[in-house]
């Protein structure tokens, strides 16, 4: 018998719901375990794998500084030059050195060093888990009592927390010297006088919300490539289609919590 | 003779598919059990089953006649400590050398010392052949070296029971009696249960004590070698002689018959 169209309507609805509400489901388990083997366990006597979260640490870390650094560099220098552009036209070119500062701190490096992790780490823990998945080596992990959270997903979240944000004060340093040389060569603006320019224009505060806001993108990115990487059931071409997906999502999702803390601090800071 | 693992009607879905239909059978203890079956049987589901992978739908399986479906996760993994599994790629962790891989399970479940765990993984990769190979990585070792590897991990934590999932796959037929003989030596050596999921037959005749046969998610056969080589059912004589289907499925059938609507 066929299904009529009422039935065939409903029926795609319903699939369709059932299929978020078990995605919500999933996403919301993996955070919970998460956070309950990063932060619960450990009191518990459970320490998280040292050896692991350095090494992850290195990876995530350390070395994304090169591409880190010319990349805050040349915003840096970009940011100078849109600014002086238009203060020129009012006389008020030494105030290069507060737009460079706060949006560098506030906005800028963070944003960029997550997407630039997003691209680099995230995808990498999505095609590791992924991969790891496809060649039942979570399932290997599994059966010797191991909890693949724990051992993988763990040391990758605590390197992402603590990295994220160093990387991040990082490229605030990098982004503000590229202001900087481009100001005191093209701009003519006295090294000094940028100097105390932007320590008057920075406060403690701009650059602690640009740091929350890196660990929060921190969370998401290893959320976001852990998620993708445990979904993956196939093989090769599986791994590949949830690389990507990662990579895209984590961006999207950092624009979006984004959003949310500028609102935030914008209302309440 | 005493069971080891015992199970009772058990029934699992895959999605809306009923792959195993409400199966009972025994394992007895310290003996080589084959769980014998064609692709797309519900051998491979039922190894998942056996080894806590996945949860059934309804029915029970009891090892040391305790019901593991009913268990904890927690409860479960003190029971996994006494399972080892090799899984059909070995499923050895590639970023870490042979050395660590055996010895992460003790570096997971016990307080031993260093200096223990070294000559611990020494012994258990000169059980299996792989002296010597502590320091390479699963990427530059060969198929039946994999294998041999990841069996040496299955008995890391000296297990009561070992699971082999299709422990001859993708090997050649030199290197596959090599992991048989290994494994014929491993139970003479040791008083473990094996439960060896394969297709292979030769394979079958050397190391199996004990025979499951599964067809469609049904136990077509539990019993000795012997009574299955007498056998005169239809589908283990048409297995036994390498016979082929009557006809080839179209798809629609083949979805028909694994979804139990005959």
């Amino acid at each position: 018998m066929k299904p009529s169209t009422a039935e065939t309507v409903f029926g795609f609805i319903g699939r369709k719901t059932n299929r978020i509400l078990k995605d919500i489901n999933d996403v919301s388990r993996l955070i919970n375990n998460t956070f309950y083997w990063s932060f619960i366990s450990p009191l518990k006597g459970r320490a998280i794998r040292l050896r692991a979260t350095i090494t992850e640490m290195v990876k995530v870390g350390y070395n994304a500084i090169p591409i880190v650094s010319v990349i805050a560099l040349f915003i840096g220098i970009i940011l100078a030059l849109q600014a002086a552009y238009q203060l020129k036209r009012v006389g008020a070119i030494i105030y290069v050195a507060n737009l460079v500062g706060v949006s560098l701190t506030r906005e800028l490096a963070p944003i960029l060093t997550a997407i630039i992790v997003a691209g680099r780490s995230g995808s990498a823990f999505a095609a590791e888990i992924g991969s790891m998945k496809s060649a039942e080596e979570v399932d290997a992990l599994v059966s010797m009592g191991i909890n693949p959270i724990r051992f993988l997903v763990v040391p990758k979240l605590i390197a992402m927390m603590i990295m994220l944000p160093a990387l991040t004060l990082f490229a605030d340093f990098i982004g503000i010297l590229g202001g900087f040389l481009l100001s005191i060569t093209e701009l003519e603006i006295h090294p000094y006088s940028y100097f105390q320019q932007t320590i008057r224009a920075l406060g403690i505060k701009d650059i602690i919300t640009g740091l929350i806001k890196a660990l929060a993108f921190g969370v998401v990115i290893t959320i976001v490539g852990a998620y993708q990487g445990f979904k993956v059931t196939g093989g090769a071409e599986e791994v590949g289609r949830r690389t990507t997906a990662s990579v895209v999502t984590s961006i999207f999702l950092v624009i979006v919590i984004d959003l949310f803390f500028t609102t935030l601090f914008y209302f309440f800071a | 003779m005493e069971n080891a693992i015992e199970v009772k009607n058990l029934v699992t879905h895959y999605g809306d598919v009923q792959v195993l239909k409400k199966i009972s059978f025994a394992m007895p203890r310290g003996k080589t059990t084959v769980i014998l079956g064609g692709s797309g049987s519900g051998k491979s589901t039922l190894l998942k089953h056996l080894i806590g992978l996945l949860k059934p739908t309804s029915g029970k399986i009891e090892i040391n006649g305790r019901d593991i479906a009913g268990m904890s996760e927690q409860e479960f993994n003190e029971v996994r400590k006494r399972i080892g599994v090799l899984f059909q790629g070995a499923a050895l962790l590639n970023s870490m050398t042979l050395a660590d891989n055996v010895s992460l399970p003790m570096r997971e479940h016990t307080k031993l010392e260093e200096s223990t765990m070294q000559i611990m993984v020494r012994m258990k990769l000169e059980l299996v052949g792989l002296s010597g190979f502590e320091n390479y990585y699963p990427s530059q070792l060969s198929g039946g070296m994999k294998k041999r590897a990841g069996i040496a991990r299955a008995m890391a934590m000296d297990p009561e029971f070992l699971f082999f999932d299709e422990p001859s796959a993708g090997l050649d037929p030199i290197t596959a009696a090599g992991i048989d003989e290994l494994i014929l030596k491993l139970r003479q050596a040791f008083k473990m249960t094996f439960i060896v999921v394969t297709h292979e037959l030769p394979s079958v005749f050397t190391i199996a004590d004990h025979v499951i046969m599964l067809d469609f998610g049904e136990v077509i056969f539990s019993g000795t070698i012997d009574e299955l080589k007498a056998s005169d059912n239809d589908r283990i004589r048409m297995f036994l002689e390498r016979k082929a289907e009557k006809e080839v499925y179209s798809p629609e059938d083949y979805f028909r018959i694994i979804a139990g609507e005959e």
